[in-house]
């Protein structure tokens, strides 16, 4: 790969906003985790949120399709629009949300069933009302399993389990699941931290695959996959957005001192 | 030759303290295989000459001193089966709202601790309360109805835990998953909690069913009669049981010859036994199936 985000190859770099945030704040209890964060993440592009442990950035990430909200004790502030509708909102239906920002966890958590009704798990879910004959559901099986570059791999296999698969091939599989529902936003908490290097590897050629055709915000303690597979990134700490710029610009230029001393590793 | 790894006598004492330990901890799980194996033995011995078909089949004869069980056996099953179609389901739905829904606040903590409580209340107690409740109040007699109630409401805690536990043992990773592609609680729990807890459930189900056929005292005073010339034909009448019948046959009759109440303890505890093996099989074979 050895892509560094550049933001001249950006093909659309007039593209909109897919997520701004307005004022969030948020608490656990009466533990405050996030301050004041007003971001506006690009359209179409991979953003990389980077930070020492604690620092707030999974709980962003995990306020942006609400999934936060089981835990009785989270209380919020401000607004996160996602396509300019703040999904904060009384009219917004939950459900509507998870459907267009998708998630993938720091370990894959496959369904202990089989690929193909993994894969088509979400998409049944939300098409009741019409009988999908098999080849149309093949078709969505292959498309989604293509584009998480399995489908070669798996396609002799759909009806074995997906418990079955090695890590890499299940977190692909866990990203796969998510597009029949046909998602706009892809979150993605430490994606590869329970992965090997080659499945790393593999993984973040995916992520980079991917881009244009989703949003994506990807959580991550890896610096040097923060560089080379992000094309904005962002740095938190203690709950408050401290740069966003250009990873390029980030790595290599940093604005603030605390960036610069947590990229050199001074402390996280 | 003494090498770095020869033996020291501190060696030598701890692995004696060790042995000694050992073989105490095996002697005490031999004493409690002993009551068992004698309580199984003896049944055999004393009470296994009186089984036969003909035992299981027919009615007791000459003031219960003699003939079969058959109306006992199948009060027992009667009384079982409808104490279970009360209890699992309220137990089961009353187990995915404590572990699914309730929010982790003082009223679900109260409620939790009256479950654990209703599992303590012995059972004459659950006996008198179904008189009032079941009996009078709601005026189903002495009953069938009645008395499998009484026993649903004592088993309940066994169920609504048992099946509590198996649903949380199911990874809070898999409930992510289908709430991320759009799922709402319930189709997260029809889809993958239930079908991945459904083993642990079963044995829920089989601890009651092994405590409710054995169990006298709630249906001693709601449903279950002394004799009864005839079996019953609904759950609006009484009926006789399995162990009532051998508190009667034990205590109550004179010229009871010695080997008819360890038959019927014998059956009792047979018919305990092979609903155990099936459920435990049901379940082997179900725990097979799954993986992750």
């Amino acid at each position: 790969m050895g892509n560094t985000a550049a933001s001249a190859e950006q093909p659309d770099n007039q593209a909109g906003i897919a997520i701004q945030t307005d004022q969030l704040n948020l608490w656990y209890g009466t533990f405050q985790a996030l301050f004041d964060v007003n971001l506006a993440i690009r359209k179409g592009i991979i953003t990389s949120l980077i930070g020492p442990s604690g620092c707030g950035k999974s709980t962003f990430l995990r306020s942006v399709n609400r999934i936060n909200e089981r835990l009785g004790y989270v209380r919020i502030s401000g607004t996160i629009e996602v396509f300019d509708q703040n999904i904060y909102d009384q009219d917004v239906e939950l459900i509507q949300v998870r459907k267009q920002v998708g998630m993938v966890f720091q370990r894959p958590n496959p369904l202990p069933v089989s690929i193909r009704d993994n894969i088509l798990f979400g998409h049944r879910l939300h098409n009741k009302d019409r009988r999908y004959s098999r080849s149309e559901e093949e078709e969505i099986l292959e498309g989604a399993l293509q584009q998480v570059l399995l489908w070669d791999k798996v396609k002799d296999m759909l009806d074995r389990k997906a418990t079955e698969l090695s890590l890499e091939e299940q977190q692909k599989l866990c990203i796969a699941r998510l597009l029949p529902v046909k998602p706009t936003v892809l979150l993605m908490d430490e994606p590869c931290s329970a992965l090997d290097p080659k499945g790393t590897a593999a993984v973040e050629e995916l992520i980079w695959e991917l881009r244009g055709k989703y949003t994506i915000l990807i959580v991550t303690h890896n610096m040097a996959q923060a560089r080379r597979a992000s094309e904005e990134c962002i740095f938190m700490l203690m709950g408050k957005v401290v740069e966003h710029s250009l990873t390029e610009q980030l790595f290599v230029t940093p604005a603030s001192r605390e960036t610069a001393n947590y990229i050199e590793g001074r402390y996280g | 030759m003494a090498t770095m790894f020869a033996e020291s006598a501190l060696n030598a004492r701890n692995k004696k303290v060790q042995g000694l330990v050992k073989t105490l901890f095996m002697l005490m799980t031999l004493l409690l295989i002993i009551p068992v194996a004698i309580i199984l033995g003896t049944l055999v011995y004393k009470g296994g000459g009186i089984i036969s078909i003909d035992f299981l089949f027919t009615y007791p004869t000459d003031g219960m001193t003699a003939g079969g069980i058959f109306p006992a056996l199948l009060g027992t099953v009667w009384l079982v089966s409808v104490a279970l179609l009360a209890s699992v389901p309220i137990g089961i739905a009353a187990a995915i709202y404590l572990s699914e829904y309730a929010p982790d606040n003082w009223s679900t903590r109260a409620i939790n601790l009256a479950i654990i409580n209703l599992a303590g209340v012995p059972s004459i107690v659950h006996a008198l309360f179904g008189v009032g409740a079941f009996v009078i109040f709601f005026g189903f007699g002495t009953s069938i109805l009645s008395a499998s109630l009484t026993l649903a409401i004592m088993t309940l805690p066994v169920v609504i835990v048992s099946t509590r536990e198996s649903l949380q043992a199911v990874p809070p990773a898999f409930r992510e998953a289908c709430w991320n592609m759009g799922a709402t609680r319930w189709q997260a729990i029809r889809k993958v909690v239930l079908p991945n807890a459904v083993t642990g459930i079963l044995t829920g189900v089989i601890l009651e069913v092994s405590r409710t056929s054995g169990e006298t005292a709630p249906i001693m005073f709601t449903g279950a009669a002394f004799f009864l010339p005839f079996l019953p034909q609904g759950i609006f009448d009484q009926t006789m049981a399995m162990s009532l019948h051998l508190f009667v046959v034990s205590t109550q009759v004179p010229g009871v010859p010695e080997e008819l109440p360890y038959g019927v303890a014998l059956v009792l505890i047979a018919m305990v036994l092979l609903m155990n093996s099936l459920s435990i099989g049901f379940r082997m074979y179900l725990r097979g199936k799954k993986k992750w």
